[in-house]
């Protein structure tokens, strides 16, 4: 387009008083934002300020465990955002926000600088659990040499330098991270022990049973699971050296490697400092808006909608789309509703799914479909409400999770044949040219579909002295088209011709 | 042009026969774009005689709409004189050809007298010939001057030309031989339907299985074509782009980009690579529907193909973001490094018999002859200069197809509208409102051999003449310029496309410039072409007899045309291949609680598009049965549908009428209805019309309705 859109014209000459926005964050969260915002503001009526604390521009935080196994190399994990001459966004990377001042609507960083803000967007994140083991962390909270939290890029490349060293490692946490923690670790080469305070793994998504086969699953890949197993100290020799883990039973889990994976609090310290309401998240409304100050949003795990805050992607980039759409202006009437959230463990050899309502009580009157064959690591079950699926577990063979995902996702109605949820479709369609022996088929079952020739067709045609393919398509036309029903037709003419040897008509005496 | 003798093909008829004696005409199917090679048999006081014909595309085959074409022929409803809306019974009554071309011309003159020269439009087709497609685009901005012209081929192939131009700088569906598909390790095949839409394609495929090499087929139907695959990926209507950059991102995470050729054949990869960081396989399983560990499985084949080719066609492109889904399969094809390498590739199924040529010679709102840009001002001029007149006569880029009807009979819109090749009534996404626009028009002139359900509507209706009665090029799948030739002289009564637009013209005051014969026309698109993208320039009639046709570009006659593009570089200025950034969004009308249905659309194998030729074969309607809606049999089960139930389909555009066909070879939420049915069993009343941004490509592919059944 050569002429100037009017509207590009507007726009520039209102640059310089443009609305700012700082985001304070530039994780999965933050990030998406971004991009959310600029693809709502096609000419750069918004200026956005984002703070990230990391050095890194944005990457796919879902992806470190395959960084962490050898399979990704961190390149591949960066994510769209704007480049350093973009006119619009100014990203300030390794730059922590350090206090936000609601009255002068600015916020401070720790490089000095002062930004002001016309709309707030917090999202920053969380920090991991750091358990009460004795020697684990120092005063301030620091993890004390030789254990690590799995957190970011830099806590991969961390665990990775000391992975190179080292034998065994422990992992602190059986949920979701430290699973697959343990998974990477074992593709490097590692003797992996998981330690986990529950009954059974991931005891948050999973029911006894999946836990069951998801640990012979693991065993299998070279990864031990200590369960039930409540950890006390850490042990470490005379020079300081971490040596290994405690449990409550006095028993030692001995290791030169560990990584703590207790979950994870969000991050609300600028929030709280700030003045906001602050429960376990930033209190936001159903357009992610503090309840406290209409200037400020906050999403993704730093933040607590009707009470949930979310730990997943997901639920944060559905938050996204929001609070773009109010920021902009695109769409006033957008509003978030709660996420439903579906677990997919990322760990090589393990394929495991896990949505819903998975545990239920005794009487509960739910519909359960299940199957286990925990010698070959499968499992699948299927909570059913009102002939809706509400929960479901798939550990091992995948072939239904697309169908039983959308099943969830949508509050569709499962269909009356529940084990198609399990094993899939059992398929007939109709019938295929190439399998049956011509005896076998109808002699209405089409075998030439580009011309619509029946087999009767083409046994009545062979009958008449039809001996070869080419007699067979000038008389019906059946092979003229695709010519996939070659063989089968050669398979009736020779079927036929074996049972009438003479060219002669078949005629009954 | 005397019929019959135009060239006699068959030196050794089959069995030695009579047939001998009487012409042969080697001609090409009149219906999709593999535009299979026939050989027409004319003896007098017997129909006219099909046989396939060895050609490199369809190698002898044809498929029943092939063996029945020439029942269009002697259709017994064939239009062979011009007729006129009486003003006072209301109905289309026989004139003469003078006085209907009179009533056209002075309606024309009156309504751009009135109301400015964009009140009269022109809506093309993509089965017209070469020189029907540029006389067309010719006429509206010469004779018409105005800037309101589109085609049906907006509704079939823009989305791809969009993606293809602005990847490769050029559009050529396939950029190799559809031969070169048997070369192909793995074929990747997205949203098509080879074996009930372009059924001897499949010859080809079957080639490529007995080299050993593997398919993996995107559909969200187990179709005739999915059942040939390695791997079926059952994608959600509405999501392949996402699908696409789930592979992308496969590729990417596990080291299996083609490093040495982006670096050296394209540009932008960076932007792409962080944009598929984004979709990992698990977040694509749950959007998509399709298991991540089928995406990785489908992305591994690819990658370790030695050769692989990536084909999209309908399915993905028909959406209203179908120009970047398209674009995110050519990513994908171009980090395997895919494009200008022999054996692999990216390449658009085309649809429409001349859907290549119907888009390169200017009846399309944004072009001019041989692919050129009507906003371009050297392409003005050299067009112009062709054409005798002045470039700044000529308009500016009009609407694109679904815009120009939605306007008709509006404030500002078109009050006039000539429609050559085309039944916008059945075809057009919401139809019924498509409808009711034509029928607000002043003026609705369609040039039509039948009584389509868009004649029906017209004021006037001029019989023409159909395929095998005129000659003219056609431009296959693959960029191959055809020659289309008369077998048998058109009913008497009946006119060419040609002539009737050189008889408007003259009447509108352009005496010349528009003749009738076609070889004398496409001399000239030669001209008009020469130097352009699709470059004509050395393509002659002659030629193409003798060598099986000519692949474009082709710029002098020494030149031996182009059976393979980009080997050394692509059509960009710098001549590398462009990386487009683009991302997944939802479909324009997601399921809701009213309508919990995916309705996608498509063909069947025995009807072609609004069907106003294949249903007048009775061979081909008996085999296609009717209007049909196929559905699960556990969405059945729960609506309380049985097989062969009549039900509604309904969106919030209309409902369609069509009788349930229960197959598990369909997702459980999607349904789908093919689109060649009239009236109530319209599939096109419920579609939507949400068009892509890029291209103007309406989203008929999916929509959300709800099934009901009929009270009885």
């Amino acid at each position: 387009m050569s002429t100037v859109d009017p509207r590009v014209a507007a726009a520039a000459a209102m640059i310089s008083q443009r609305p700012r926005i700082v985001i304070v964050g530039n994780g999965m969260a933050g990030s998406r934002l971004v991009e959310e915002i600029r693809s709502r503001d096609p000419h750069r009526m918004l200026h956005i300020t984002a703070f990230g604390a990391e050095n890194h521009g944005a990457y796919n935080r879902v992806l470190l465990s395959e960084v962490l196994a050898g399979r990704h190399h961190p390149d591949d994990i960066r994510l769209a955002g704007p480049g350093s001459d973009d006119g619009q966004v100014d990203v300030r990377l390794g730059v922590p926000v350090v206090a936000v001042d609601r009255a002068r609507r600015e916020v401070r960083a720790a490089d000095g600088s002062v930004t002001p803000y016309d709309v707030l967007v917090l999202a920053t994140g969380s920090q991991a659990r750091i358990p009460p083991l004795d020697g684990l962390a120092d005063g301030s909270g620091a993890l004390l040499p030789g254990g690590f939290v799995f957190r970011t890029l830099d806590d991969c490349r961390e665990i990775l330098a000391a992975a190179a060293g080292a034998h065994r490692a422990v992992v602190l946490g059986g949920g979701l991270l430290g699973l697959e923690a343990a998974r990477g670790l074992a593709g490097q080469g590692l003797d992996v022990v998981v330690v986990h305070q529950f009954g059974h793994l991931m005891e948050r998504q999973l029911d006894p049973m999946a836990g069951r086969v998801l640990a012979h699953t693991l065993r299998v890949q070279g990864v031990q699971v200590r369960l039930g197993a409540a950890s006390t100290a850490v042990v470490r020799d005379a020079t300081g050296r971490f040596g290994g883990i405690r449990l409550d039973d006095g028993s030692c889990v001995l290791a030169d490697l560990l990584v703590v994976a207790c979950g994870v609090v969000p991050e609300v310290t600028l929030a709280r400092a700030a003045g906001l309401s602050v429960d376990r998240g930033v209190v936001v409304d159903d357009v992610l808006r503090s309840v406290s100050d209409p200037r400020v949003f906050a999403l993704g795990e730093c933040a607590q909608h009707s009470g949930q805050v979310y730990g997943l992607v997901a639920p944060a980039w559905e938050q996204a789309t929001v609070v773009a759409a109010h920021i902009t202006g695109s769409d006033p009437g957008a509003r978030y509703a709660g996420s439903r959230t579906v677990t997919r463990l990322r760990a090589v050899g393990v394929d495991l799914a896990a949505m819903g309502e998975t545990t239920l009580g005794d009487d509960d009157a739910a519909e359960v479909v299940q199957f286990a064959d925990p010698t070959r690591g499968t499992y699948a079950k299927m909570v059913i409400r009102d002939e809706r699926l509400v929960g479901a577990i798939l550990v091992g063979e995948m072939s239904t999770v697309g169908t039983v995902t959308q099943l969830f996702d949508r509050g569709a109605p499962v269909p009356a044949d529940r084990t198609s949820l399990l094993f899939g479709p059992r398929r007939g369609g109709q019938v295929t040219t190439s399998v049956a022996a011509p005896g076998q088929m109808p002699s209405h079952a089409t075998l030439c579909r580009c011309n619509g020739v029946t087999k009767g067709a083409i046994q009545e045609c062979v009958l008449a002295g039809a001996r070869t393919v080419e007699a067979v398509a000038q008389a019906t036309r059946a092979t003229t088209g695709c010519g996939g029903c070659r063989d089968v037709v050669e398979g009736i003419i020779e079927w036929v011709a074996a049972a009438d040897p003479d060219t002669a008509p078949a005629v009954p005496a | 042009m005397p019929p019959g003798n135009l060239g006699d093909v068959s030196p050794k008829p089959p069995g030695g026969t009579v047939a001998a004696m009487a012409p042969a005409v080697a001609t090409h199917c009149p219906y999709c774009a593999l535009q299979c090679a026939m050989t027409l048999t004319v003896r007098p006081g017997h129909p006219v005689a099909v046989a396939g014909r060895e050609f490199p595309t369809n190698r002898g085959g044809l498929c029943q709409k092939g063996w029945t074409s020439a029942d269009l022929l002697t259709a017994p409803d064939r239009l062979t004189t011009p007729l006129v809306r009486n003003p006072a019974s209301g109905r289309l009554q026989p004139a003469s050809w003078d006085d209907a071309l009179d009533a056209v011309a002075a309606g024309i003159a009156r309504i751009q007298a009135e109301y400015g020269r964009d009140a009269v439009g022109v809506f093309g087709g993509g089965g017209l010939t070469n020189e029907k497609a540029y006389a067309l685009g010719k006429f509206a901005r010469v004779a018409l001057r105005t800037s309101a012209i589109d085609y049906n081929g907006r509704f079939c192939m823009a989305a791809a030309a969009a993606a293809g131009n602005r990847a490769f700088g050029l559009d050529r569906g396939l950029p190799f031989p559809l031969a070169d598909v048997a070369l192909a390790d793995v074929l990747l095949l997205v949203g098509s339907n080879l074996a009930e839409t372009m059924p001897p394609a499949m010859r080809h495929l079957a080639d490529q299985r007995a080299r050993g090499g593997r398919l993996v087929v995107v559909d969200p139907r187990l179709t005739e074509t999915a059942r040939e695959a390695t791997i079926h990926l059952q994608v959600t209507p509405g999501t392949d782009l996402a699908l696409a950059l789930g592979l992308l991102h496969v590729v990417i995470t596990s080291d299996l980009v083609d490093t040495a050729y982006v670096a050296a054949r394209t540009s932008g990869f960076d932007a792409v690579r962080r944009r598929a960081a984004a979709w990992w396989p698990e977040r694509v399983e749950r959007v998509t529907g399709v298991p991540a560990g089928d995406v990785r499985r489908a992305a591994y084949l690819l990658a370790d193909a030695g050769t692989a080719m990536v084909l999209t066609s309908r399915g993905a492109e028909q959406q209203s973001k179908g120009a970047d889904t398209v674009s995110a399969f050519i990513n994908l094809a171009l980090a395997l490094g895919l494009p200008g390498r022999p054996g692999s590739g990216y390449g658009c199924i085309t649809g429409q018999g001349n859907g290549q040529g119907g888009r390169e010679h200017g009846q399309k709102a944004d072009q001019l002859p041989g692919y050129r840009r009507l906003d371009d001002p050297a392409a003005r001029a050299h067009v112009a200069g062709v054409w005798g007149v002045a470039p700044d006569t000529l308009p500016m880029p009009g609407k694109s197809a679904y815009e120009l009807l939605a306007g008709l009979g509006t404030e500002g819109g078109v009050r006039a509208l000539l429609v050559v090749g085309s039944n916008p009534a059945v075809s057009a996404p919401r139809a019924g409102h498509i409808q009711e626009r034509l029928s607000a028009l002043d003026l609705l002139v369609v040039c039509d051999p039948f009584r389509s359900e868009t004649a029906e509507l017209a004021d006037v209706v001029l019989p023409v003449a159909q395929w095998a009665e005129e000659d003219g090029t056609t431009t296959n799948l693959e960029g191959r310029v055809l020659r289309r030739r008369a077998a048998v002289a058109p009913p008497p009564g009946v006119r060419t496309d040609l002539e009737v637009l050189g008889g408007l013209a003259a009447r509108l005051g352009v005496p010349h410039g528009f003749p009738a014969d076609p070889e004398e026309v496409f001399g000239e698109l030669r001209r008009a072409s020469a130097g352009g993208v699709a470059d004509y320039a050395g393509v002659t009639y002659d030629r193409i007899d003798d060598a099986d046709g000519v692949l474009w570009p082709c710029p002098d006659e020494a030149h031996p045309g182009t059976p393979r593009m980009f080997l050394e570089s692509f059509a960009t200025g710098d001549g590398r291949a462009r990386f487009v950034d683009v991302d997944h969004r939802p479909v324009a009308e997601d399921l809701d609680a009213d309508y919990p249905v995916y309705l996608t659309t498509g063909r069947v194998l025995s009807q072609y598009q609004s069907g106003a030729q294949t249903r007048r074969v009775p061979a081909l309607v008996a085999a296609a049965g009717g209007p049909l809606v196929e559905l699960h049999p556990d969405l059945a089960d729960h609506l309380e549908i049985v097989e062969g139930e009549v039900v509604r389909v309904v969106s919030r555009r209309g409902a369609a009428v069509a009788a349930a066909r229960l197959t598990d070879t369909i997702r459980t939420d999607t349904a789908f209805m093919a689109f060649h049915w009239p009236g109530a069993g319209r599939a096109n009343l419920v579609t939507n019309p949400a068009l892509d941004p890029v291209s103007g490509m309406p989203e008929f592919k999916v929509c959300a309705v709800r099934l009901e059944k009929v009270p009885v």
